[in-house]
């Protein structure tokens, strides 16, 4: 019943910002959707995933496409144009995903072939060989722990990709091209983040109070999601991206130049690569100690040790390289 | 003890000199470890070829679970090949692109270059190398995320517009391969390619499983930029840095056409593929319509890069129509075309990028002339262009030759005469760049140095490549040998 409120609900939203031409009304809209996508992903209990959505798309996505249109200025153009052949093959998409699942098992079946194959050793034999109770991080970070340093290795592509984007390059200042016509519907915004966000906010008494009150228990609780992921959900990902959420939360409300005293962009940038050198660092290690690469069971004279203390530096590893991307890439969409 | 880790060190050490190249910072450093890891994967992959051809494949399990429970990396003649192609490539693009990033990319900036250029050499040696549909997946996101922040450190503006359009199609054509390994994966519970192909008959008629082949076609398509889904291709490549345009037009689209290979011949079963979905004739109709589209519309380009983009659309159509004859010389002459058109295309593109280092643009306007101010490398073109023709004694000749004798073995006169319409079509668009070069009188240039050759350090390794084509054309016996192999591997039933 939940899920069918959610899904028409996410359904209206989708429909929403597809219709609607204010960017920053679309953006507002994204973030609600991430959100309710984060409450569907409860729903199938897959809380792991819900965090990481929560915190990403409801928080720091919407900040850095704030910041975004800060750096662009100026309303969308009209286009009045028929899209039919893109919504044909939108349609036909949508329509062959539909014939797809006329065959698909049941969800939660436990005749699927999903439930019969190689998950039934993950859930009986996990704690036996790893030694983790949390299965999802036994998967994430031990059976597929290299998928793990894959997907570590593309946000510091992303990070980098950015850097190579926006670094060094200088945005126009306003004034030094023609003013856009159609400014007058709303006052035009200020440069990046801090200046549509955080330069009025450096006066407001009651955001300073409830950040200064806020950032340390979010700081905190990034740390438990970060070192109690094996026990509960959690983990570097999730752990990354709310430890970056309640930092971007005080650059937001102090100014990015006191964000930047904590922790300059050099030393943002040297944190990103430490993280993943940390994550591929174990790699080499087992190697060198005789396993398999990232077979952490070498590491400890008991195999339960040795998945137990590799996974703990992978999983910081991430959780390094994570956050250090999201506070590096909201410092570069708000200079 | 190293021999043993081979398959992992092969991504491992460029995907750990990454993130060193973002400390280094400077660019001569920077470029110094992109070269030295290149060459070292060069090796590797030359010593994973050799053991594979001496021993059969490697199986390495990563992290020391068995698949299908953890993810292996799986090298059989046809990825060792790829690795080969892709790292070979690399390591000689990455010592010609000193010279040519200096010029064209703010000093501040070349460490990021080389950063996401070893991530995308890594992230497309992951995807030859494993043995996994959904660590394939993260490896493809890896290389495309890398290509196209390269493709945005163009030296001109539309190079962004033209990598943004590279984001959205690519982005669409990964998450349409993602629905695919998803679909198969629910219908199946495994993830691991072999044990796909095991337990993937039982399913075959369903739904889902058709629904998810159509999802992993249509978007691989999109990846190598088959017609009619390659309009991201001609400005990616016409606006990307030179040394980047040889290096995506040489491997990207040559993984793409390996993951199309592995889909169709290994996970799938060309059986499923080709009978039951009745692939084959729609790909051959698609394949000659993209030799025939590329062709023409190369022929009306005043830009040579973009020349030769659209005319790297072509050759995918190539190499998709000798994989769609679903026969073994069909096959070679696909996989051999892979690596030929790798040497091709990387010589020409390297030539072309020499030419952009001296001059304002590489239309066919400014090059008037250069034949007499540049002519190791209009040379090189000229070498490079034969190749491309399929002049007898260089590479390109035994790739249209296998293509030829394939479509005959069918008795598919037709085929065989678009493949030979098609060549002479190629005649015409590099006979323009020949003749504005060495038959136009220069117009009056304003500063004598521009008048000067490319440097060595790009003159060599553009010459390297293009005299691998006339050696490879002459003897091609290594790569064809290595070829057939992989197409036998691929069409006879599993293990």
């Amino acid at each position: 019943m939940i899920d069918i409120v959610l899904l028409s609900f996410l359904a209206v939203i989708a429909l929403a910002i597809v219709r609607l031409r204010d960017l920053f009304a679309v953006v507002m809209l994204t973030g609600f959707y991430s959100l309710l996508s984060a409450a569907l992903f409860v729903v199938l209990d897959a809380v792991d995933v819900a965090f990481t959505e929560a915190a990403v798309g409801a928080g720091i996505a919407t900040i850095l496409m704030l910041g975004t249109l800060g750096r662009i200025a100026g309303e969308p153009r009209e286009h009045r144009e028929r899209p039919w052949l893109p919504m044909l093959v939108v349609l036909i998409t949508g329509g062959a995903l539909l014939y797809g699942t006329l065959d698909m098992p049941h969800y939660g079946d436990p005749n699927a072939p999903v439930n019969l194959h190689v998950v039934p050793r993950y859930i009986e034999d996990s704690l036996a060989e790893i030694g983790v109770p949390n299965i999802v991080t036994s998967v994430l970070a031990s059976y597929r722990g290299y998928d793990t340093l894959g997907e570590t290795t593309v946000i510091l592509t992303a990070a980098i990709g950015v850097m190579g984007l926006l670094q060094g390059r200088r945005r126009k200042t306003p004034g030094s091209k023609a003013p856009p016509a159609s400014s007058n519907k709303r006052p035009r915004r200020a440069s990046g983040v801090t200046g549509m966000l955080g330069n009025t906010m450096q006066h407001h008494l009651i955001l300073h109070v409830i950040a200064k009150l806020l950032v340390p228990f979010i700081l905190l609780f990034a740390l438990y999601v970060q070192f109690h992921g094996d026990f509960g959900p959690g983990g570097g990902f999730q752990a990354g991206v709310i430890f970056a959420a309640g930092f971007i939360l005080y650059g937001l409300i102090f100014g990015v130049n006191d964000a930047g005293l904590v922790a300059s962009p050099a030393t943002v940038r040297l944190l990103i690569a430490a993280g993943l050198l940390l994550y591929a660092g174990v790699g080499v290690a087992t190697m060198l100690l005789g396993g398999q690469f990232l077979d952490y069971s070498v590491l400890s004279t008991e195999p339960i040790k040795g998945q137990h203390l590799g996974i703990m530096l992978i999983e910081f590893g991430v959780g390094t390289t994570v956050a250090a991307t999201m506070v590096r890439l909201f410092y570069l969409f708000s200079r | 003890m190293i021999g043993a880790h081979l398959p992992a060190l092969q991504v491992v050490v460029p995907l750990i000199a990454a993130p060193v190249c973002v400390l280094l910072r400077r660019p001569r450093l920077a470029w110094g470890l992109a070269t030295l890891i290149n060459w070292i994967c060069f090796g590797v992959a030359t010593a994973l070829l050799a053991r594979v051809l001496t021993e059969g494949s490697i199986s390495y399990p990563l992290g020391g679970w068995a698949a299908p429970w953890g993810i292996e990396y799986r090298v059989d003649v046809v990825n060792a090949f790829v690795l080969v192609i892709v790292a070979g490539v690399s390591a000689l693009v990455v010592l010609f692109a000193r010279a040519s990033v200096e010029k064209e990319i703010p000093a501040e900036r070349i460490y990021l270059f080389y950063t996401l250029w070893l991530l995308c050499v890594t992230g497309l040696l992951g995807m030859a190398v494993t043995g996994d549909a959904f660590n394939l997946f993260v490896f493809l996101e890896i290389s495309s995320l890398s290509s196209y922040a390269l493709i945005s450190l163009g030296p001109e503006r539309r190079a962004l517009t033209a990598a943004y359009r590279y984001l959205v199609m690519g982005t669409i054509g990964a998450t349409f391969i993602l629905i695919g390994i998803g679909l198969l994966y629910m219908m199946t519970g495994t993830l691991n390619m072999m044990d796909l192909a095991r337990h993937l008959p039982a399913v075959a008629g369903t739904r889902t499983v058709i629904v998810a082949f159509g999802f992993l076609t249509v978007g691989i398509s999109l990846k190598i930029a088959l017609f009619p889904l390659h309009s991201w291709l001609p400005n990616a490549y016409t606006y990307a840095p030179s040394a980047v345009s040889a290096l995506l037009a040489a491997t990207a689209t040559k993984v793409g056409v390996y993951m199309l290979l592995r889909f169709f011949f290994t996970i799938v079963g060309p059986y499923f593929s080709f009978e039951v979905m009745a692939e084959g004739g729609l790909l051959i109709a698609i394949a000659l319509l993209a030799t025939v589209f590329g062709s023409v519309v190369a022929i009306f380009q005043d830009n040579i890069k973009s020349m030769l983009a659209y005319s790297s659309i072509a050759q995918i159509g190539y190499m998709v129509l000798g994989i769609s004859l679903v026969s073994v010389t069909g096959l070679t002459a696909g996989i051999v075309h892979l690596f030929n058109h790798a040497l091709i295309k990387a010589g020409l593109f390297m030539a072309v990028g020499c030419l952009a280092f001296r001059l304002r643009a590489v239309t066919l306007q400014e090059i008037a002339g250069i034949g007499r101010y540049m002519p190791w490398t209009m040379a090189a073109f000229v070498v490079g262009g034969l190749s491309l023709i399929g002049v007898p004694l260089t590479v390109g000749f035994i790739s249209k030759w296998y293509l030829v004798l394939g479509a005959l073995e069918r008795s598919w006169w037709p085929v065989a005469g678009i493949i030979l319409f098609t060549s002479l079509l190629a005649v015409v668009y590099i006979w323009r760049v020949v003749e504005a070069a060495y038959f136009r009188t220069a117009p009056n240039r304003g500063h004598p140095t521009r008048f000067q050759e490319a440097p060595w350090s790009m003159l060599v390794p553009t010459w390297v490549v293009i005299l691998a084509n006339v050696y490879f054309g002459i003897s091609p016996s290594f790569p064809i040998d290595i070829a057939q192999r992989a197409a036998q591997a691929l069409l006879s039933p599993l293990p």
